[in-house]
């Protein structure tokens, strides 16, 4: 393997966009979150929601913070390193773009602003419309780049003129192509599953040294309740996604599931390590017959037999990533189960072993929603527009040392912002909703300056 | 009827461009001068001045990127490999100073000073790699076969530095400006100095890079009435109100900083900018990738920017409007202790 400017390229737009996403991944569901907490309190008057509401409107604009500041590389490296991509395609995937950043970007960052610092000065209903529109923002912002990623891997509705370069012949099938519904609400359940694992696991932790701390046996119960319902629903919706994938990208499917040949009544591969050099796998556990749930009996599954070896997917990568994506579900989905009926027993702060096994998951929805992107992404190869574009003929003509300068930058500036925000998160996390009852005094161990310090007891005394 | 849906989007970009230079501009300068503020609590009032507002002004950037790859896709994979790492260097400094806002306030013995400092150091970064990219831009770009063909370092040369150390002292001057509007007391009295050093510095470094552009780029010279030949007032004429608004902003700042004016200042520093960005622009339009491709050519096929325009005309508007009552939410003077906080 060579590190030339592709590979380099790859392996820092793989690195930047993992970082990237874990951001929104928690935000679009911490947004929501503190949406339905807003409006709980406005609605029920109950301090509690307050209180909470503060404490995470905390952790949201540190981890809001860095998903801009990590969104704005992505969007001018698609520049840098992908141009002759954006040369080629722009006409047809840069209005998705476009209007990713008219109908949300400017959504977000400007009522992030009244959100954050507006408390005293707009009145509540005005702050939980901000609160609200940031929220929309998040949820349009998905909306649209998971319709260009879509297009990306199952693309439709172009042309290619003679020189190469694409054209839309239907906007409306370009951004509604095949793969985006499922994938928008796949990746939309992910993010609302991130961010429920952190609120329970967050509100565990409290409840691990104070049984009876009010704010976080709302925040456990809330969490637990949206596991329950959205976790088993996320399985039907990774089948769906999978689905798509068997029509639309075989040769993806087939290294999901590590299948070398086309065949019917494949196994279920449950472990193997696939081997590209003898294609086949070694070490496979296998269970026979069950892979009636990848296709009905005698219907033929595609293997990655069906394409020259230069065009399969890395195999490895893909099958052991989607084992850990489903894997985490199933915890979730056992979570969710367990959570739910410990509450319908009132027992649900009483159970030690579930607290800790919350806590546990935690990060569960990060690892899930990072194992899922490299599914899709590194299965989609060796293409960067599925069967039309390849990764190879979209790179820049740039050289390899700038590459790996670059590289070498990005790794050193999101290594520090990334244990610093980890440590800002966690302490926060650790001193918990309930320190926000008392009001700190200015001198306290906040800063004067630092986001709703002072909000608490000036914040507007709901609507008039 | 038919739009000229190419020259449309030129404008749109041109004023997305133009918008985030002055909002981000007066944000970046507000961290370019963290470095000469006296106190903590000078900082925490810089800071917050610009809190409520810096991720919407940091947004145009995004349109203006993101505008330029969906309108003029050409351009836009043109100029990012050319300008590759003055654009990892901005988005490097962006990074830093963007995540200060909150880790500042949320960093204790250690964290604090190193936001601070991180603060003014991604600003300046930010700022400075701007101007490289902006000089560079007008050196012109070597274009083959519709790619970029220049060297790696291409962008570095005396003019581009100027051009870099120029546009940082352009930005303290609007962030120095907007901190004498917003702000009371003894931080209004530095930001009034700073405004003062700022605007001298900018003004020599506008001469500076006025001149040396019309000798390192004879085209540009020639837009401008000056040819081999020698200068042609009848063309010089009309544009010259161009420089003349730059005059009239430094005399602004000049007499609002003489007066003791908490608005003008600021007036003065924009009118400064916008003098310099339409001078720029009569020295390159219509090219997008100076001197190889010009707007038509790197244009978006029609469908995709009559698309873009039937949205942009309902939202950007409506983006306008909300961004204004921010900025209107937020009025007023910032003080230690009537944070918004």
């Amino acid at each position: 393997m060579e590190f030339d400017a592709l590979l380099l390229s790859r392996l820092q737009f793989a690195f930047t966009i993992a970082f990237h996403i874990l951001f929104p991944a928690f935000t679009i569901g911490l947004a929501a979150f503190l949406a339905v907490l807003e409006g709980l309190w406005l609605a029920t008057k109950r301090e509690v929601f307050k209180t909470l509401y503060l404490f995470w409107v905390k952790v949201f604009a540190i981890s809001f913070g860095m998903g801009v500041v990590s969104g704005i590389v992505l969007s001018y490296q698609l520049g840098t390193n992908w141009s002759e991509f954006i040369r080629l395609t722009g006409g047809v995937i840069g209005p998705l773009m476009a209007y990713e950043v008219l109908t949300a970007f400017f959504l977000e960052a400007s009522f992030l602003g009244v959100m954050l610092f507006g408390w005293k000065k707009v009145g509540p209903r005005l702050h939980f419309l901000a609160t609200v529109l940031v929220a929309v923002g998040t949820t349009i912002s998905a909306f649209w780049i998971l319709s260009a990623n879509s297009w990306m891997q199952t693309p439709q509705g172009f042309e290619i003129l003679p020189d190469g370069r694409f054209v839309a012949t239907s906007f409306v099938e370009v951004i509604f192509n095949p793969s985006f519904p499922s994938r928008l609400v796949h990746m939309l359940m992910a993010a609302f599953l991130t961010t429920a694992l952190v609120v329970g696991a967050a509100s565990a932790w409290q409840l691990l040294r104070d049984r009876e701390q009010p704010e976080s046996r709302i925040g456990l119960t809330m969490a637990v309740g949206l596991l329950a319902v959205v976790a088993p629903l996320q399985l039907l919706a990774g089948h769906w996604s999978g689905e798509v994938a068997k029509e639309h990208q075989p040769m993806k499917l087939a290294a999901i599931e590590s299948y070398w040949e086309s065949k019917a009544n494949h196994p279920l591969v449950l472990f193997a390590i696939p081997d590209r050099a003898t294609q086949s796998n070694h070490f496979e556990v296998a269970i026979p017959g069950a892979g009636i749930i990848v296709a009905p009996p005698d219907e033929v599954v595609q293997g990655l037999d069906t394409v020259a070896r230069e065009d399969q997917p890395p195999v490895f990568l893909v099958f052991f990533a989607f084992r850990v994506m489903v894997g985490l579900g199933l915890l979730m989905i056992g979570l969710g189960l367990w959570g739910a009926w410990l509450a319908w027993r009132r027992k649900l702060t009483d159970n030690r072993l579930f607290l800790k096994f919350a806590v546990a998951m935690g990060p569960a929805g990060f690892v899930a929603v990072i194992a899922g992107w490299i599914v899709t992404e590194v299965g989609r190869q060796p293409w960067v527009v599925y069967g039309v574009l390849r990764t190879a003929d979209a790179v820049s003509p740039v050289t390899t040392g700038s590459v790996a300068t670059s590289l070498l930058i990005y790794i050193t500036v999101y290594a520090v912002v990334f244990v610093a925000g980890a440590i800002y998160i966690l302490r926060l996390l650790e001193e918990g909703p309930g320190a926000g009852r008392v009001e700190p005094s200015p001198e306290g161990q906040r800063a004067p300056g630092t986001p709703l310090a002072a909000a608490p007891n000036e914040a507007p005394g709901g609507p008039k | 009827m038919s739009l000229d849906l190419p020259l449309i989007w030129a404008g749109l970009i041109a004023v997305a461009v133009l918008l985030y230079v002055l909002l981000d501009g007066f944000d970046l300068g507000v961290g370019i001068l963290f470095p000469f503020s006296h106190s903590r609590e000078d900082r925490d009032v810089m800071m917050n001045t610009v809190a409520p507002v810096w991720d919407g002004n940091e947004t145009w950037l995004v349109l203006g990127g993101g505008g330029l790859l969906a309108a003029f896709p050409l351009a836009y994979s043109i100029l990012m490999p050319a300008f590759y790492l003055p654009v990892v260097m901005m988005l490097a400094g962006l990074i830093m100073r963007g995540v200060a806002f909150e880790f500042r306030f949320r960093g204790q013995r250690r964290g604090r000073p190193f936001w601070t400092a991180m603060f003014g150091f991604g600003s300046i970064l930010a700022a400075f790699a701007q101007g490289l990219i902006l000089g560079g831009f007008i050196q012109g770009v070597e274009v083959a076969d519709n790619r970029f063909a220049g060297g790696t370092f291409d962008w570095f040369t005396p003019y581009t530095l100027l051009v870099a150390v120029g546009l940082v002292c352009g930005y303290a001057l609007l962030g120095a400006a907007w901190l004498m509007w917003k702000t009371t007391d003894a931080l209004h009295g530095d930001a009034r100095r700073w405004a003062l050093f700022a605007g001298v510095l900018t003004a020599l470094f506008l001469l500076g890079v006025s001149l040396s552009t019309l000798v390192v780029h004879p085209q540009v010279a020639g837009r401008w009435g000056w040819t081999g030949a020698g200068f042609d007032p009848a063309q010089f004429l009309p544009l010259s109100v161009v420089p003349l608004a730059g005059v009239a902003g430094l005399a602004t700042v000049a007499l609002g900083v003489a007066r003791r004016s908490h608005v003008w200042p600021f007036v003065g520093a924009v009118l400064v900018f916008l003098s310099g960005y339409a001078g720029l622009a009569t020295g390159f339009f219509p090219y997008v990738a100076p001197y190889a491709v010009d707007f038509r050519e790197a244009a978006a096929p029609d469908n995709a920017l009559a698309l873009m325009l039937f949205g942009a005309a309902f939202i950007l508007p409506l983006i306008l409007a909300y961004t204004a009552w921010v900025y209107w939410v937020f009025r007023g003077k910032v003080t230690p202790e009537a944070g918004y906080h």
